[in-house]
């Protein structure tokens, strides 16, 4: 029998989606459950999950089409089924008397269901009653992490009626969401959102299986929406004691990424103090020969940072999980903060820019950011990355690693300090940064070696213009 | 030669039920069965036996009958007029699914089967034909399964000192001495009933309680309840030195750290039954068993060969009567192509042993729960406090049950006493639909029941329990 892959509502506010990709193609042959293509929500990039088994006959919508939901964008039936009737239905023939198959259509699809004998057997369990799963694995579910949304539960998008996905919505007619009690403890206490939860109980019921794969679901498949979108501009009220506010895309990349690195990336951290009198001399210096040539503390530590990186490659790394990746040229991520959060993009090939010209990049760089204007290639591929709160007179702090690179530093603000020289204690300008290592790739005395010819160079700035 | 759609090879509790819903759904259908329609369930095991624990409660309310006003005089109790009863209600029940089948157009082919080609079969029918038919959509097997003795100890069944429940079931009397050997629901149950006739009964298992797969605090209740009716009780038993004799069968049994020596009129061996996988042409056909012999199949009852699928119990344990019930219902819904299936959930299939107090379950034991490292919390409410169980003076046993600590679910359920099996339902149909301990306590129960005992076990496991 036929079965129609139509626009699904992915998100409980998704009124039309774009294919991105389609992960299948005409011709192949499909189980119930496979991920036929990718769709950009109004959220997120989500998987569209086939509901039925066949061969990928058709299909309708084009890469990159916007689609409303409820749109029939492929068709999924047995070889042999003619399947032309349905197709036609899409064009004009929408206004043609709904004869669904001919009787003939009807009956050979009908033997086809059900003869589940022709499809490949599987291999059967081993002890199927001894100790089977509680709940037998059968519910699909179109469950996308599940960020909270501000339409309430009753509001969820009804499914259309032009063309519903074959298992039966778990919204009954009187538009309340079928549910176990159970399985309504579970999603209250874990936050899932039950109108995004698709129900494999009887008549589609929503039942504790379902949650549970809602939930690895979520914790497997976090998929961000591209970056493009256009950002919210956050305003928040004074009003209450509290304002809750739905998470960006941003904030949300921002958490995951974050706890990926916290997490299972071993963490060490070096903290030294350079002087910084002659690079505040070079400054004066530079700022006095003209407008153009004036640099910021922070184009010095890059170029810095740039030109050491080239010296100790063992630090300008990628930890690949299964490898270590070396790199022979230094693309710097600078991270900047921005309304929504911050963005780190790069300046390519640093060690051999001269230092005017990672002045005048990184302001550049900085104002696209602030603007949302970075395009991708602008803001990944960097080897390492530094972070700076000096302009907010922190003196000193430790920056999170940002995945697959091994080490970022942590600048802190240029401050006058009372430090020893010669054994007479005087008053210098001086800077902390704290490298950040990831331990798998950077070894303690590795890291501390590189800071080392990272203080030559800070403490004696004329090797940066050589 | 005829041509069904799908051919049932076995007639017991799971190929009857499936055919019968295979013909439902428009399916022509066969049943291959070369005893009597009904298989162990109707003709050697749940109704004659159950059909006999009625006699034994009733011999026993006729015992206490005094206390209720009532004054039978000199009460006798014949085991023969008893086992001619259950032999007429299980004919009975056999004439019931035959009607069924003609009600349904089922048609019943007398004979042994044995898969041919992935969809045909051979039959040798009764009277010595041999005969071909063909099942264009699929060939089930649900063969069942039998008795089988205890020969690595020296008890093989014999049909007159070492019997098995076939034989017990058509005993002309109740022997003076008997040792039940294996304390499943099986053994327990032909205790209570044999205990009722007279007969001085040795119950006598391996495992450190009887009825071993069930919840230890109905295992100790129900061995209480034994001894108080002198059933003799041994358990984490050893048996050695078998002797069968002609008319009597000698053993040593050690238990407990010392040997003791019986010697009864007959042995029922009531361990252990095989599935029966041999001469249907498994091997052939390419269908796999597993390391116990049970027949490998998948969620969808399909097995390793393409258009063969298996039910029941020679599918695997449980071996349960409505296990392989709704594996049969639920197979031939699967073959009709219906989409919305939802397929045995063999987490929440009820366990149900009928003699007296009866025990019955579902769900995880409370051993189970602390195995698999669950939070819960444990409620029980005795049939002590009651009222309708102290109306018919039936205050032996418990309800307990077990739920999620932090979500209340229903993770097992247990009940010992008067109506268990019956009353049990309740919490299978909770545990079927997702309801909490909070919706069974959200039901009102009608006073004075026994199922009272459930919602107020229900309220325990939650700290408030109204009437305890």
């Amino acid at each position: 029998m036929a079965t129609k892959v139509v626009m699904e509502a992915l998100s409980p506010t998704m009124e039309e989606g774009r294919l991105v990709k389609w992960l299948k193609n005409e011709g192949d042959a499909i189980k119930s459950g496979d991920v036929l293509a990718e769709v950009e929500t109004d959220k997120a990039i989500m998987e569209l999950v086939a509901r039925g088994d066949g061969i990928l006959r058709k299909q309708l919508a084009k890469e990159g089409d916007a689609s409303p939901v409820g749109t029939l964008l492929a068709v999924i039936a047995p070889a042999e089924e003619n399947i032309d009737q349905i197709i036609a239905q899409v064009g004009g023939g929408s206004t043609a008397a709904p004869t669904a198959a001919t009787p003939a259509t009807a009956q050979q699809s009908q033997g086809e269901a059900s003869t589940p004998a022709q499809e490949p057997a599987q291999e059967p369990a081993q002890e199927p009653a001894q100790e089977p799963a509680q709940e037998p694995a059968q519910g699909a579910v179109a469950a996308p992490p599940a960020p909270p949304p501000p339409a309430p539960a009753r509001a969820a998008a009804p499914p259309p009626a032009a063309a519903p996905p074959p298992p039966p919505p778990s919204v009954g007619a009187n538009g309340r969401q079928r549910s176990s009690p159970l399985a309504r403890r579970l999603a209250t206490d874990r936050g899932i959102e039950l109108s995004l939860v698709r129900g494999s109980g009887p008549g589609g019921r929503i039942v504790k299986r379902d949650i549970e794969s809602a939930m690895a679901a979520a914790a497997s498949k976090p998929r961000p929406a591209a970056a493009t979108a256009a950002p919210v501009k956050r305003v928040i009220s004074r009003e209450g004691d509290y304002q809750d506010i739905p998470l960006t895309q941003i904030r949300k990349t921002i958490a995951r990424r974050l706890a990926e690195s916290l997490g299972p990336i071993p963490t060490f951290y070096l903290t030294a103090e350079f002087d910084m009198v002659r690079a505040a001399e070079m400054r004066t210096a530079l700022k006095e020969i003209g407008e153009e040539f004036k640099v910021s503390f922070n184009d010095i530590v890059v170029k810095a940072v740039a030109n050491a990186l080239a010296d100790h490659p063992e630090v300008n790394a990628h930890w690949m999980v299964d490898h270590i990746r070396y790199f022979n040229r230094v693309h710097v991520g600078m991270a900047v903060a921005i309304e929504e959060g911050l963005i780190t993009p790069v300046i390519f090939d640093a060690d051999r820019k001269t230092l005017p010209e990672i002045s005048r990049e990184a302001k550049q760089l900085a104002e696209l950011a602030r603007n949302r204007r970075l395009t991708p290639e602008q803001y990944t591929g960097s080897t390492f990355s530094v972070s700076n709160l000096g302009m907010l007179d922190i003196d000193q702090f430790t920056a999170i690693i940002n995945p697959p690179e091994s080490g970022i530093l942590a600048i802190g603000a240029v401050t006058e300090r009372p430090v020893i020289v010669d054994g007479n204690v005087t008053v210098r300008h001086r800077m902390r940064v704290t490298m950040s290592c990831d331990h798998r790739v950077i070894d303690g005395a590795t890291g501390a070696r590189f800071l080392q010819a990272l203080r030559r160079l800070i403490e004696n700035p004329l090797l940066l213009v050589l | 030669m005829a041509s069904y759609d799908v051919i049932f090879i076995g007639g017991g509790p799971a190929g009857y039920v499936g055919a019968i819903r295979a013909a439902q759904l428009g399916m022509s259908v066969a049943v291959i069965e070369r005893e009597l329609l009904g298989g162990t369930c109707v003709i050697w095991g749940c109704i004659p036996a159950k059909a006999l624990l009625e006699s034994s409660a009733l011999a026993n309310k006729i015992r206490k009958a005094a206390e209720f006003g009532i004054t039978v005089a000199d009460p006798k109790f014949d085991y023969g007029v008893a086992m001619k009863r259950s032999r007429a209600v299980a004919t009975q029940n056999s004439k019931g699914v035959e009607f069924l089948f003609k009600k349904n157009k089922i048609t019943w082919i007398k004979g042994t089967g044995r898969i041919s080609s992935k969809n045909s079969v051979a039959v040798k029918s009764a009277d010595g034909k041999d005969e071909k038919h063909d099942a264009k959509k699929a060939v089930i097997i649900s063969t069942g399964s039998r008795v089988k003795g205890l020969p690595q100890i020296g008890l093989e069944l014999n049909k007159t000192t070492v019997i098995s429940s076939d034989e017990a079931l058509i005993l002309e009397k109740a022997p003076k001495t008997m040792a039940i050997v294996g304390a499943g629901a099986v053994g327990c149950e032909f205790a209570d009933v044999f205990n009722a006739f007279g007969t001085q009964v040795t119950l006598i298992d391996v495992m450190p309680g009887i009825l071993p797969l069930e919840d230890s605090d109905c295992s100790a209740e129900l061995a209480k309840s034994f001894k108080k009716r002198k059933i003799e009780v041994v358990t984490g038993a050893k048996i050695s030195n078998v002797k069968v004799g002609k008319s009597s069968v000698s053993m040593s049994i050690d238990a407990g750290g010392k040997s003791q020596p019986l010697e009864v009129e007959v042995v029922l061996v009531a361990a252990g039954r095989a599935p029966n996988i041999e001469e249907i042409g498994l091997k052939e056909a390419g269908v796999q068993v597993n390391d116990r012999g049970f027949i490998k199949i998948n969620e969808k009852m399909e097995t390793t060969a393409k258009g063969i699928y298996a039910i029941g119990d020679v599918a695997g344990p449980p071996m349960l009567a409505h296990k392989g019930q709704r594996e049969g219902v639920v197979l031939a819904e699967l073959l009709a192509g219906d989409p919305h299936v939802q397929l045995v959930n063999y987490g929440n299939i009820p366990n149900a042993t009928y003699c007296h107090p009866e025990v019955a379950s579902v769900g995880l034991t409370e051993q189970q729960c602390k195995d698999k490292k669950l939070e819960y919390k444990v409620g029980k409410f005795p049939f002590s406090a009651s009222g309708r169980a102290r109306t018919s003076g039936e205050t032996e046993g418990f309800v307990k049950i077990i739920r999620d600590a932090k979500y209340g679910e229903i993770l097992g359920a247990h009940i010992i006493g008067s109506h268990a099996t019956e009353i049990l339902h309740e919490l299978v149909v909770a545990r079927a639909n997702e309801f909490t301990v909070d919706e069974v306590d959200l039901a009102i129960h009608a006073h004075p029941t026994l199922s009272e005992a459930i919602a107020q076990a229900a309220l325990d496991s939650l700290g408030r329990a109204l009437d305890i």
